[in-house]
Formats: structure tokens, sequence, C-alpha cells
């Protein structure tokens, strides 16, 4: 074959260059990160900087808007302008597409930043009279990278040449396209179509090795699924797994968004649940910011009240919040919450509280994810409530939902998100049974349950686990009221755990004889008392008459004294009248006692 | 050698003949330098113009090492590329020329068989 001697400018040193970018490098090898979400953490920093990566799929799968939002985001956010080679579309096409995704081409054509060649080719025009190259493709890629100094570029999709060119010249001159592209130093997305049991149609994973990217899209049960995996990167590890992606009103998305892993920071920080007694079950204070708390429960167990009264206490501490309803609207749910005296509305009008209901259904289950990130992106929320995750179910296997879930908490946590996840069990016998295996993600979980006894109902409330507190270990019956939910302490007692009209009746009774003993007890003390007071009064009686007999004795013993003495007067008297008979010594001693009055003065003497 | 540039290297326009009343002949032969190619190709298409279309015909050459930029305005690809502007519809012929039989068919100079 004839070797053109007219590569683009200097034919040595392009070679040269092309076999210095080829020699393994022993630092990492130079990435140029894609700007798109979650491709660059699956190839750990983006595309082999200066080589080429092929992109392969099936129709429709997302290829050319992969390819230009690498353009689109390496000019915009890393200043690289690009160069987008159109086999398919031409560029007011190109640019109407994108229009739609948020990205105005024309706009960044204008400011260079963008360079849009559409190649047509159509075979009837075209009749080949011998030797020739595809040097004017090089030219023209050349032109247009010099042009605005590109430095990505993508291709999109060669291989359409393939049913207008003799296949043999065409084989030599890609080889020839991808080494020219190295030697010019721009990293190139290569799109191709995907073969029948080949990575491409036409082979080109031969001529491009460094970096293959293959595109697919699954319909399962009626819900698109795509996905995305990484083949090959030559030089570089990379996440290896299929990993789902999406194109939405921002365009495409590579999920995990984040892949994080288990390195958020935990926070001592908590915030109440809406409920101030189940704020003391938990340890006094609540839930943890930053954690995910599930409420599960039957049909009717008060999953949503639950809810609701978290999202109320978040935005009445001005935080914002989301609540996710998967199975009711939103005015309905405010309605319901109003009768229970929860007024929804308000922080609704204020823009604090966001709602987003959706029937899981309608789109598949990454696409759910990436709105609900999409909408806590766009509305800063601090508190997000998820009613009921158990409704995912209908359009994911339970291994999906929990690596779904596994990927939005670490994203709840890295941004200290608190959500509660409401979770339906359908049978009260598995209560504990996890329900959508997702127990094992939760730091709290809080078990619902209706208590069957005495001819009713009645919703019971425990705390099953919480991560990092001291949390009660007591069930609660959880009432109703037209003021939000209580928490009331059950009966437990020698009948059981009583709640309802039996706990009331229980209560009524335990009371009246509380009432009962209280009566007796009154009864008793004032019997005692009584008795104090007769025996005071017996004593009083008969110190009183002790007194008078007392006091008679005494008027008795001086009238005796008396008596005494009068008595002796008169013996002196008559001593005195017989003194002439003698009998001196009586005389003397007898006026001196009468004189003295007292007995025992008298002894003392 | 034939290929002359002009001031402005615009491409060097060689006039052969003035049209009567045949249809006239426009056409422009793309290269990229003066490869081998490009003049074989220029060879073989002098040659055929003067054998089958002798004084209507007026060949443009344009070379797109000097002129990049008009590479898109005809869709070039190939190298070398001869257009026929005119007589409409527009035709290109992709190789060196080398092929007088598919060339005179490219021009509609021959119905194809």
């Amino acid at each position: 074959m004839v070797t053109s001697i007219n590569q683009p400018r200097s034919n040595s040193n392009s070679k040269i260059a092309a076999r210095r970018n080829s020699q393994p490098k022993p630092q990492a090898l130079a990435k140029t990160p894609t700007g798109i979400k979650g491709l660059d953490e699956i190839t750990e920093g983006g595309l082999p900087r200066g080589r080429s990566t092929l992109i392969t799929g099936g129709a429709g799968c997302g290829k050319t808007l992969l390819g230009m939002e690498f353009l689109v985001r390496g000019a915009r956010d890393y200043g690289e302008p690009g160069v987008f080679m159109a086999f398919e579309e031409n560029a007011e096409e190109l640019t109407e597409n994108m229009r739609s995704l948020g990205f105005d081409l024309s706009e960044m054509i204008r400011r260079k930043q963008l360079f849009i060649d559409a190649v047509h080719i159509q075979r009837d025009e075209i009749e080949e009279t011998g030797e020739y190259d595809l040097e004017g493709l090089f030219v023209r890629l050349n032109y247009a990278i010099d042009s605005i100094g590109a430095k990505r570029i993508v291709i999109d999709t060669i291989e359409v040449l393939f049913s207008s060119l003799s296949p043999g010249i065409l084989r030599t001159e890609l080889r020839r396209l991808f080494h020219w592209l190295k030697s010019k130093g721009v990293t190139a997305v290569i799109t191709a179509e995907r073969g029948e049991g080949t990575l491409t149609r036409q082979g080109l994973e031969e001529y491009i090795s460094d970096c293959v990217i293959l595109l697919d899209h699954r319909i399962t049960d009626q819900v698109l699924t795509r996905r995305l995996r990484v083949v090959k990167y030559r030089g570089s590890s990379h996440g290896t797994n299929e990993y789902p992606f999406l194109i939405d009103a921002r365009g495409l998305a590579v999920l995990p968004i984040t892949s994080l892993g288990l390195n958020h920071k935990a926070t001592n920080d908590r915030i109440s649940t809406g409920v101030a007694s189940l704020d003391s079950m938990l340890g006094g204070k609540g839930y943890f910011r930053g954690s995910s708390v599930l409420v599960s429960g039957t049909a009717g167990a008060g999953k949503s009240s639950l809810a609701a009264h978290f999202v109320d206490a978040a935005c009445g501490r001005g935080e914002r919040a989301l609540y996710i309803a998967l199975e009711e609207s939103q005015s309905q749910i405010m309605r319901n919450m109003r009768s229970i005296g929860i007024n929804l509305e308000r922080w609704n009008r204020s823009g604090l509280l966001n709602f987003h209901s959706a029937r899981p259904t309608v789109y598949g289950l990454e696409m759910h994810l990436a709105i609900i990130q999409g909408l806590i992106e766009k509305t800063k929320t601090k508190v997000v409530v998820i009613d009921p995750i158990t409704n995912f179910n209908a359009i994911g296997t339970p291994l999906e939902i929990k690596a779904a879930l596994m990927r939005l908490l670490d994203f709840f946590k890295m941004n200290s998100i608190t959500t509660l996840f409401t979770s339906l069990t359908e049978d009260a016998a598995h209560a504990e049974d996890s329900e959508v295996g997702v127990s094992s993600l939760m730091d709290t979980w809080i078990l619902l349950r209706n208590l069957e006894y005495n001819g009713e109902r009645n919703r019971g409330l425990y705390v099953l686990k919480s991560r990092g507190m001291a949390h009660s270990n007591q069930i609660r019956e959880y009432i109703l009221t037209d003021h939000g939910v209580e928490l009331v302490k059950v009966y437990t007692g020698s009948g059981g755990v009583l709640t309802g009209t039996a706990r009331v009746v229980q209560e009524a009774r335990e009371s009246a004889e509380a009432l009962r003993r209280q009566a007796e007890i009154a009864q008793r003390q004032r019997d005692l008392e009584r008795k104090r007071a007769s025996l005071e009064a017996r004593l009083q009686a008969e110190r009183e008459e002790f007194a008078a007999y007392e006091e008679e004795v005494l008027k008795e013993i001086a009238e005796l004294r008396l008596t005494d003495a009068t008595l002796a007067q008169g013996r002196l008297e008559a001593a005195q009248l017989r003194d002439a008979n003698g009998g001196t010594k009586i005389k003397r001693q007898r006026p001196l006692r009468a004189r003295g009055g007292n007995g025992e003065d008298r002894q003392q003497r | 050698m034939k290929i002359a540039s002009n001031d402005k290297g615009a491409g060097a326009i060689l006039v052969l003949a003035e049209a009567r009343d045949d249809p006239r002949y426009e056409l422009r032969l793309y290269v990229a330098g003066q490869t081998p190619k490009s003049l074989t190709a220029f060879a073989n298409l002098k040659k055929i113009c003067e054998e089958h279309l002798a004084g209507r015909y007026r060949i443009e050459i344009i070379d797109l090492l000097e002129q990049p930029q008009l590479a898109a305005g005809d869709q070039i690809l190939a190298i070398p590329t001869l257009v026929r502007q005119l007589p409409q519809p527009l035709k290109k012929i992709i190789g060196d020329l080398s092929n007088t039989e598919r060339v005179l068919v490219g021009l509609d100079l021959r119905p194809a068989r």
C-alpha cells in the first residue's frame, strides 16, 4: 500500500509522540474527568488523558449523549474545549436534542468552547475510482481541533463509513486515525454500535483498547434500566460492576452518584422525633442527626402519622423537609394529618416542606433515586421521609432495592440528612423480619404493631433498636388523638399487657381501689385521734378529781393541826394554872412547840 | 508539474476551454498536498477531460492543507475527491481516477452498466 506522505503537519514528530505516549509510565495514569455524575468515580478519575476511549452499545442507549456531555462538561467545568464529529446527526439536530437537557450548544460554539463538524456521506453520490485515503477526515479534524484549541474530541459514530467506503482502506485509515489522535494529545471518545456477540459491529475494539465502556439497556417487568460497564481500562483499576445509569433532565448520571462507602462523619447532634414521649424513649433526646430511621408496621398502624410528626418538628425548627409519598397524594396526606392535629399546610406554604408524590411504577428504581437526590440537592433538605419504601418492591428485587437504598443512605449520611423510612409489614406475625432486607442499614428501628385483646385492636409501639443510645425497652400504647400522637404506658400486671378499654378499665379499677384505701386510712386515723382524745379526757377528769381530793385532804390536815394547837394551848393554860404544884420542866417545853407551828422544825430542835 | 497556485493560495484554476452548446462541466479536485495519489489523480483527470470534454470543462484544485476549512463544505473525507459541481446533480468521485470507466460513469459521461 502507498503510505501517504502528507500526514498532517510533521509526520515523524507525531510518530515519535505516539510511541512515547504508548510507553508505560511509572506514575499513575493521567486522567481526564468527564464531569458526568458517577462515571468519574467508577473510572477513578475519568478517561485516559490523551488517549482514545471506545463507547459501545446498542441503538438508543445514550452513546451520543455521553459523548456530548463529556464535551459540554469538559468545556464548562474544566476549561477544555471540545470537537464533536457527528456522522449520524447534523449540528442543528444535536443542538436541538441537547437543549432539552439544558445545554446550549450554539452559545458554546459561539464562544469557541465547542466545534461541531457533521460528516454527511451518501453512498449513491460516491464512485470509487482507485487509490485514496481519508486525509480529508484528518484535515477536518485537525482544522477543528486547532481552531478552538480542543483538548477533547468525540467521534460519533465512525462505523457509518463502513457502509460507504471499502473496508480495506477504512481499516488502515482508522488505525492511522487513532494513532494520529494520540499524537495530537487529545482525549478522544469514539462511539460504536454493538455487534452480535462482539463489542462492536466492525471490530473497532481492535484499534482502541485503552479504555472500553459498554452501555446497555434492558427492560425487565416493563421498566427500562440502563446500565454501564467499564469493560477494560488499561493501566488503571476501575469499578467492574454493571452500574445503572439514567438520562434525566440534567443529563446522564451513573449510579452510584456517590460511592463514598462508610466514611461519613457521625454527629452527636440529636433531633426531636416530634413526639415528646418518643423522644424520652430514645434516651430523652430523639434521633441522631443524619441517622436513618425505619418505622415499620402493619397497615393502619400509624406509620405516616409518626412521619408527619417528624417532618412537623423539623419544619418547626426551621429546617427544610422533603416528604416522598409513594402511596398518597400531597393533599391527601395534609388532610389526613390535619385530622390528628398536625398542620403541614403552613410549612408547605412557607416552602419549608416539599412533597414528592409518585407511584413507584412510573419509572425504574434508579430513576426514582436520581429524582430524589435531585430534589434533595435542589431544596437543601435536612430531613427526608420516604413513605413507604416497601412500595419499591413493585419495581425491583429485594437485592436491587437494598443496593439502591444503600447508595441513597450513603448520600444522606454524607449530607447529614436524617431519613425516616416507613415500611409496611404484610404479616404481623413476621413483624421483626426485615422488610425489604434493609433493617440492617437502619440506625433506629421503631416497630408499630396492632395489639388485639378484649375484642378490640390497639396500637403498640416499641423501639426495636437504636444504635448509639440508651433506649427504652418498653411497649407503649400508641394513641392517635386530635392533637397528635400520644404514647401511653400500657398496663402490665398479672393480667398481662392491657391496652385500650381494658387498660382504661383496669386503671379505673385501680384508682377506685386506691380511693377506698385512702378512705380507710383516713378512717383509721380518725379512730386513733378519737381514742387519744377520749384518753386525754379521761386523764383530765382523773386529774381534776385528784386535785379536788388533794385539796380536801390538805384542808382536813390544816383543820387537824389547828385543833392540835388549840388543844396544846388549852393544856398550857391548865399547866400554868397548876403551877403551884411544881413541874417546871414541862411548863418550859410546850409553849415552844406551839409557837413553831411545824412538826419537823420541832424535831430538828 | 501542472498545478500552480494563485497569489491568495485559493487553489489553481485551469480554464481550458469556453463552453459552447454542450453542458459545461465545473469540476473540483480536492487534494491534500502534492502526494503521488493527488498527482496521479490530476493527470488522469486532465486526460479524461481532454478526451471527452474538450473545450467545455473547468477544473478547480483545492489543496486542503492550505484551505482546511473548505473540507467540510463539500463533505470531503477521502483524498483525492473529485466533485462535479455542474451540471447538476452533484457527484463525487473518490480515488486517483485510475479507473477511467468508473470516472466516466461517475461524471455521467457513460451510462452505468
